[in-house]
């Protein structure tokens, strides 16, 4: 039995939350304790068994009025695969002009999630 | 020249008015921005979160703005960039100054000043030590890192929990950077617990509350700073110096509405919030200039900039065809205990358009099953319950028709009961 704790995120009460993960030999079972919606259960079992995070950062740019443009993940991937998409992403660089959701990367660090622009920039 | 309606600043609040005011019949319409493109501070606020109310979905900053940048360019909406005004009248008469027209001078019908707010700097809170270059504030490292692509540092502290410090700490974290700690002067966190969660427990940055920076260190850059805890009273707890090796220091340490302009143009301001007195329709004391956004008073979330500008945008367009009837109306709002401020501060109700006005405030304090009490003239008009307050959350309360029509002439009391038995 492992007791891990978070602080809910899903509105702006921030509950803090006790997951009792219980592993038995039929499978894991994970009791949510401290939560005061639904939401918050469903928030701790997410953050344990698949933390998922958007990652918004920049990439280069040339031929435009700034150096970097601003990108995002399409969808959250896995927490731990952040610092391996910001390294993968510090290769990119992008020639304006460039559209606003153009994808940059078509499946980030492996994981399916394309990396999409969330600007557009005219070239100067 | 001429305009109906000129909008001083092309970020979120300006954007709002000038759309809004479109689609209310104003087709007369010049929007100033000092920067050399549209969307304000949006621009480097690459994160998202921004639209979730607005647009029922989680946008980044640049995306946020770029909806309301299309819809202007559509609109054929007359902008100016890298343009500086540097005087509004009474009158309405707006002097600005570009490079391309030269010295100018618009004659309009009605104002709407939308100029946001500046960071409070190092001065402003008074840090000791050597003027070694390495200080910034975190807006300023924000627009560097974001859009000029520049790195400003290696080893970095943060000042101030609030939401830009936090989003700023993994920032740094991620661009390759060393974030020591985020320091905090009060008990409790400025920004949302979203933040705390996803900026700081994520990368492992240490949130040292009830703790400030007492010394900046070093010759030509910032080498070392001393911190220091604070007790109840924010008073130095002798004893408990630590210095940091760092290279660089983050400010984010508040947020002033920028008012050179509405002072110049005789507006009455507010000293709670820093920002021009109101009323129901965004309309400052002077007849025919409004204002909106941050420059009235602060906000957390863009998506409620962008209601109250839309109100400032719609009343600038009865105003330009004369069915607004402008003044401090017959009911002024008052904050009392618990409740730092309210906007707007004057009520017109002939002027409510949309059956309702959302009255914006901040509570002094973080507070959990309380009650918000509206009252009129010592009467108790309506309650509404919240189960949690904060002072870095905006909370509002909607008056509806039927709440007007039980107001006679006078105060607007917005106050805070807490319920006998809190919850422990």
């Amino acid at each position: 039995m492992k007791v891990h704790e978070f602080t809910c995120i899903t509105c702006p009460i921030g509950c803090g939350l006790e997951v009792t993960e219980v592993t038995k030999p039929e499978g894991t079972t994970y009791q949510v304790d401290g939560n005061t919606c639904k939401r918050g259960e469903k928030y701790a079992i997410d953050e344990l068994t698949n933390p998922l995070r958007m990652v918004t950062t920049t990439v280069q740019i040339e031929g435009a009025h700034l150096r970097r443009i601003p990108v995002k993940t399409l969808e959250p991937i896995p927490k731990g695969e952040i610092m391996a998409c910001m390294t993968e992403l510090n290769d990119v660089v992008l020639e304006a002009p460039v559209d606003c959701g153009e994808v940059i990367v078509a499946s980030v660090c492996g994981t399916e999630v394309p990396m999409v622009t969330t600007r557009s920039i005219e070239r100067v | 020249m001429k305009a109906d309606l000129v909008i001083i600043g092309g970020g979120p609040a300006g954007l709002a008015a000038a759309i809004e005011a479109y689609e209310n019949g104003v087709e007369s319409i010049l929007v100033l921005e000092r920067d050399r493109e549209l969307g304000g501070i949006l621009q480097q606020c690459i994160h998202n979160g921004f639209g979730l109310h607005r647009f029922k979905e989680e946008l980044t900053g640049p995306e946020y703005a770029e909806r309301f940048i299309e819809n202007m360019k559509e609109k054929n909406i007359e902008y100016k960039l890298d343009t500086m005004v540097l005087d509004v009248t009474e009158e309405k008469l707006v002097t600005a100054v570009n490079t391309a027209d030269g010295l100018i001078q618009i004659a309009a019908k009605a104002v709407v000043l939308a100029m946001g707010c500046l960071e409070r700097t190092r001065g402003a809170i008074n840090i000791p030590g050597t003027r070694a270059s390495g200080v910034f504030t975190a807006g300023t490292a924000q627009r560097y890192v974001n859009m000029e692509g520049y790195m400003v540092g290696k080893d970095v502290v943060i000042v101030g929990s609030g939401d830009i410090g936090l989003v700023m700490a993994r920032r740094m974290k991620l661009e390759g950077a060393n974030v020591h700690a985020v320091v905090e002067l009060m008990p409790y966190s400025g920004g949302l617990a979203r933040n705390i969660v996803q900026c700081l427990n994520d990368y492992d940055i240490p949130l040292l509350l009830s703790h400030t920076v007492t010394e900046v260190r070093g010759k030509e850059r910032v080498e070392e700073i001393v911190i220091q805890k604070v007790d109840e009273a924010m008073n130095l707890i002798p004893g408990t110096e630590q210095t940091i090796q760092c290279d660089t220091l983050l400010l984010s340490v508040g947020l002033i509405p920028e008012n050179e302009l509405s002072k110049k143009a005789n507006i009455v301001l507010n000293p709670l919030t820093n920002g021009p007195d109101v009323n129901e329709s965004m309309e400052t004391s002077v007849p025919g200039i409004f204002a909106c956004g941050n420059v009235v008073h602060v906000h957390d979330l863009v998506d409620w900039v962008t209601e109250e500008s839309c109100r400032a945008g719609r009343s600038a367009a009865r105003y330009v065809k004369e069915t607004l009837k402008s003044g401090t109306g017959s009911l002024n709002t008052v904050p009392s205990s618990g409740v730092r401020y309210v906007v707007p501060q004057y009520i017109e109700p002939e002027n409510i358009d949309t059956n309702k006005l959302t009255l914006m405030f901040r509570t002094d304090s973080v507070y959990e099953n309380a009650r918000i009490v509206l009252m009129n003239n010592g009467e108790k008009i309506k309650t509404v319950k919240k189960r949690h307050m904060a002072p870095a959350e905006m909370e509002s309360i909607v008056l509806k028709e039927k709440d007007l029509a039980k107001m006679s002439r006078g105060e607007v009391t917005v106050k805070i009961e807490v319920e006998e038995a809190v919850r422990s």
